[in-house]
């Protein structure tokens, strides 16, 4: 790997300090690792898609590992709701880039390492062109969009994409390379359409667990980097927390793949925004096809007094959070519990931000329902344009 | 013979919050059919309206994908363990 860097034929920049050398002295007593594999290290470039859950852990141990450059690419904001997991963030960094926080903590955390900052989208025009540079790719994105991209440009480029995916208190992951097994579309070929797989924004996640994957994940970029060990090539890693136990499944190459199989028909980056059946609007909404009202619209029905059935259906434990007084139904309970509601009366549906509900909407027009609408934005942007007494999570 | 099924998380909504089920049924595809047929909510995350099973969705006998083996046709034994593992996405959240 590293002698594919760029970066290697610069042999004076490897050579260890005493600084280095004392810091790195854990790893130099290892024969896996010595001298050699910390200067592998050293002249090894790993870029990070996120700086979020997974990055985080991703980002700091590759930092406190000593790879040699270390890019980023992010362009939120570090919010509240970010810190119960994404520890590379501190309270302190509320409201700032994502990028500048973590690029002074990886810089304050090990000062030889290069940061190499891309405060942008990822996209199939600058895809190609960022992860060129770099020798390892580790994807902690959140969407599916992303991952298709990411997986592609990886086969497109001949790079080893870390994989890493977490939902609640289960994690999975894999190293994708196609030159020595197989990728995300063979384990994948197609991504579900928006609104039927619920986000972590919707499910939830244990804060440690992209700790752990994360962690999994620059593990194998450091082995891929010195060439050690049996890295997750055509290996599915699962973890549950709950259950405490890891298990793996084999991957095999998909001989058909559209882009690492014997015939590809994918050979540049394609339209994944269309490929998945998405775009940020109905991401936001579930679904555009889903009859909706805003919040406001809502709230000019009640004050009204029409007659609306409000049906909320997220989990009891969330309706205790914060409610609007709607009748709580959750979503896996709906199939069964269906006649409880009145096909004749008017039903706003809702959730945290629009997608359960989006889902209970269109479940609920194939039982003959009619009058029937979602919330856009849930309980969430009722709490923000219309009550801000309520309590946002 | 009584095959388990283990449910993923983001799947347990709608098999009242069950992570495994025990069913009885010669292949995948009889087993499938039947953890849809007792929890109609599932169905629709398994298959497609044409009864295939969806292209996110991977299910394994042990730790073979059943696509390398017989697919909806491989048989089962009692002490199998089947996985749903569908994508899932999160990450950067």
């Amino acid at each position: 790997m590293a002698s594919q860097s760029p970066r290697t034929g610069m042999i004076e920049d490897l050579q260890l300090s005493r600084d280095e050398i004392r810091r790195y002295g854990r790893h130099l007593i290892m024969p896996e690792v010595g001298l050699s594999g910390q200067q592998k290290l050293k002249a090894a470039s790993v870029l990070l898609i996120g700086a979020g859950g997974l990055g985080s852990p991703a980002a700091l141990y590759a930092a406190a590992a000593g790879v040699g450059k270390i890019g980023i690419v992010d362009f939120d904001v570090v919010e509240l709701s970010n810190l119960q997991r994404q520890i590379i963030h501190s309270t302190a960094s509320i409201g700032r880039s994502k990028l500048d926080s973590a690029a002074d903590r990886i810089r304050s955390l090990n000062p030889y390492v290069e940061v190499q900052p891309f405060e942008v989208q990822l996209t199939s025009e600058n895809g190609l062109d960022i992860l060129r540079d770099f020798d390892v790719i580790i994807d902690g994105t959140d969407n599916f969009p992303t991952r298709y991209l990411v997986n592609d440009a990886c086969v497109l480029l001949g790079k080893p994409n870390v994989y890493g995916s977490i939902f609640r208190f289960e994690g999975q992951a894999s190293v994708f390379d196609a030159k020595r097994g197989p990728c995300y579309r063979c384990l994948y070929p197609e991504p579900p359409p928006p609104g039927l797989v619920p986000s972590c924004a919707e499910g939830g996640v244990l804060g440690l667990l992209p700790g752990i994957v994360g962690t999994i994940q620059a593990t194998e970029a450091v082995k891929i980097i010195l060439g050690i060990g049996d890295v997750l090539y055509g290996r599915l890693l699962l973890f549950d927390a709950l259950s405490m136990q890891f298990r793996q499944m084999k991957l095999r190459k998909n001989p058909e793949c559209p882009v690492c199989g014997d015939h590809p028909t994918i050979r540049k980056l394609i339209d994944y925004e269309a490929f998945c059946g998405v775009t940020v609007q109905q991401a936001d909404v579930g679904d555009s096809a889903v009859p909706h009202v805003s919040v406001h619209q809502l709230k000019e029905l009640l004050d009204r007094g029409d007659d609306v059935v409000l049906l909320d259906v997220r989990e009891p434990h969330e309706y205790d959070l914060v409610n609007i007084s709607g009748y709580l139904i959750p979503l896996g309970d709906l199939p069964k519990r269906v006649n409880e509601l009145d096909s004749s009366r008017q039903i706003v549906v809702l959730c945290h931000h629009g997608s359960r509900s989006a889902m209970a909407v269109r479940f609920l027009k194939q039982m003959g329902f009619t009058k029937v609408a979602n919330l856009a934005g849930g309980i969430d942007q009722w709490a923000a344009d219309i009550d801000s007494n309520l309590p946002r999570y | 013979m009584p095959t388990t099924v283990l449910i993923p998380t983001p799947l347990r909504g709608f098999t009242d919050k069950k992570a495994s089920v025990v069913l009885d049924g010669e292949t995948v595809g009889e087993l499938l059919e039947q953890l849809a047929s007792q929890y109609s909510g599932l169905r629709r995350h398994l298959f497609t309206d044409g009864g295939e099973l969806r292209s996110f969705v991977n299910v394994y006998v042990n730790d073979e994908d059943i696509r390398s083996l017989q697919k909806n046709k491989t048989p089962v034994r009692e002490d199998d363990v089947v996985s749903i593992i569908p994508a899932i996405a999160g990450g950067r959240f």
